[in-house]
């Protein structure tokens, strides 16, 4: 079967600046990939063509067979694009069973007027999208959270609902921006849990931007990197991480050292 | 009369007002709530529904049921209309744009509706008594009391539609952020002429009360300018905070005229109501509602 998405040749500038540059990705069905780099690297602006809120100046990106290089964000989420935002970007003033059910909108079928008419109809469809938005708070155990204004969440758990009302969309690809910055070790590891979980039980192909090494190292299929808006290196964890010129790029930004003997590694 | 009496009826009447303000008001939110856009001609809408209602009764003879009718659709279509060929090209541009845009498309109305309707001030006969209800010590005008109770059902419907039903929790939506609306795959302009058709709603309802009221000319489109102290006490995006400040205002600008008046020969609802926008501005500035923002202008 032919990979689910497919990034060919996709550049895109803003005025002077090349945020990315001629990037090729592949994203086979049921996939963990995640793409790392340093800031600036180009990791969002890739997130945001493929979800639709920038287009490419060049380029295709080809989704389950269809080219959704130009479409607008509403509908690329209705073909089962889910993401979330490296800044929360709940509603704040709403309960997190909104939130969920917001995430349920692309598949909700009645109409302005047909919700209004038809009240029994509406009414049945809600019982539906319930259910599944009852899975995915079960499935992230925020049962005791449902009514209350994700505002007054701590962080970790506006991250967790934020994943959840990704999730209610019952995305095909699942694109997540940073879901762990920001968060201490013992929320990290839950949810690098749910994230692992979400890919195998659930088999949603899932796109991961993260910081943290470990997660990333730990749990993706494969990793692509990213450096001055380019692809510098894609493979398995253990390939990437043995890479001169990713070990240049990533760590030499936090560990001059391991840049000035990265001749070395280059020859062995 | 006694005092307590004369006191009662102030405020009575100021709160039957003060309700109908609130329905204006609540065109004004619904818009700025949705879209982000101030509506400048939200006075002017209610002037056009007012003529082609008084038009329809008057010069045309149809039913009343056929004249609000044309009312409602017509500024439904006037909204999305508006929406379509207009306000959804300025989208993205900087805020002032839209203000000036619906501050000219405020001084295009004012032209044309007199200019297609005739100058003159015309009737808007609605058949209902002109004997004031007499309910102990108040006197209640059936007109306010109809104004009133419209608004009370129009005021609890929105709300319901924005707190219960999907498609007004997606408008909220689409009011805290487009971009992440869009992401759940909201189409954000349908919502935005959502808004705006419901904006001609409230302002078909707007033009019909008021226009029995006041009469159907150019001057009717000054009601929209109690609209601003309403919305800034409220909070520029607060269905709440229209009702509130509807009645707020309403109040202070009935009892303020009635003590007042007497000494300074009248005019001071035209004026207390601003007295209180300043004040409002002053000392909180997001209203009594309002989401607490600093506006980058």
């Amino acid at each position: 079967m032919s990979a689910l998405l497919t990034i060919t040749d996709v550049s895109k500038s803003f005025g002077g600046v090349q945020a990315v540059s001629q990037v090729d990705l592949e994203v086979e069905r049921g996939e963990l990939l995640s793409v790392i780099g340093p800031n600036g690297a180009g990791k969002t602006s890739l997130l945001n063509m493929i979800s639709g809120f920038y287009h490419p100046d060049r380029g295709a990106i080809v989704f389950d067979g269809e080219d959704i290089t130009r479409e607008a964000p509403s509908r690329i989420a209705a073909h089962g694009v889910a993401r979330t935002f490296q800044n929360i970007a709940l509603f704040k003033g709403m309960s997190v069973l909104d939130n969920l059910m917001l995430g349920r909108h692309v598949r909700m079928r009645s109409g302005v007027l047909a919700s209004v008419v038809y009240w029994g109809l509406a009414q049945k469809e809600e019982v539906a999208h319930r259910r599944r938005v009852e899975d995915v708070i079960d499935f992230l155990k925020i049962q005791d959270l449902r009514r209350r204004p994700t505002g007054s969440l701590p962080y970790g758990r506006q991250k967790r609902v934020e994943l959840g009302r990704a999730l209610a969309l019952e995305p095909k690809l699942l694109l997540l921006d940073e879901p762990m910055g920001g968060m201490n070790q013992e929320e990290k590891e839950d949810m690098a849990r749910f994230i692992l979980d979400v890919n195998e039980e659930w088999g949603t192909t899932i796109i991961l931007i993260e910081h943290d090494m470990g997660v990333v190292m730990d749990i993706s299929d494969r990793v692509a990197v990213l450096d001055m808006g380019q692809k510098i290196a894609e493979g398995t964890p253990d390939e990437v991480r043995a890479k001169p010129r990713v070990i240049k790029a990533y760590l030499g930004e936090r560990k001059p050292r391991a840049a000035a003997r990265e001749p070395i590694h280059e020859r062995g | 009369m006694g005092d307590w009496q004369f006191f009662a009826l102030l405020m009575s009447n100021g709160i039957l007002i003060g309700l109908m303000y609130s329905l204006i008001a609540l065109g004004f939110v619904l818009v700025y709530k949705a879209t982000d856009a101030i509506n400048f001609a939200q006075g002017e809408f209610v002037m056009i529904s007012g003529f082609v209602v008084a038009v329809a009764l008057g010069a045309w003879g149809a039913p009343l049921w056929v004249a609000v009718a044309a009312g409602l659709a017509g500024m439904v279509g006037f909204g999305f209309g508006l929406e379509r060929v207009m306000l959804r090209r300025l989208i993205g541009r900087p805020i002032i744009a839209v203000v000036m845009a619906t501050i000219g498309l405020a001084a295009v109305l004012r032209g044309f509706g007199p200019l297609v309707w005739g100058a003159d001030t015309k009737a808007l006969a609605l058949p209902i008594r002109d004997e004031p209800i007499v309910l102990g010590p108040l006197f209640i005008p059936p007109i306010q009391l109809l104004g009133a109770t419209v608004s009370i059902v129009f005021l609890g419907a929105f709300g319901w539609f924005f707190l219960r039903s999907r498609k007004g929790i997606a408008m909220r939506a689409v009011a805290d952020s487009q971009q992440v609306a869009m992401a759940m795959g909201i189409n954000v302009e349908r919502y935005f002429a959502l808004a705006w058709a419901m904006t001609g709603v409230v302002s078909a309802l707007g033009g019909i009360v008021w226009g029995n009221l006041l009469g159907v000319d150019v001057h009717l489109s000054l009601v929209g300018l109690k609209v601003f102290p309403v919305v800034i006490l409220g909070g520029l995006d607060s269905i709440p905070g229209a009702i509130i400040g509807g009645l707020v205002i309403g109040v202070v600008e009935n009892v303020a005229a009635g003590y007042i008046d007497p000494f300074v020969g009248g005019g001071t609802k035209d004026f207390a109501p601003y007295v209180v926008m300043i004040l409002v501005l002053m000392f909180r500035p997001y209203g009594i509602f309002g989401k607490k923002i600093i506006e980058r202008v």
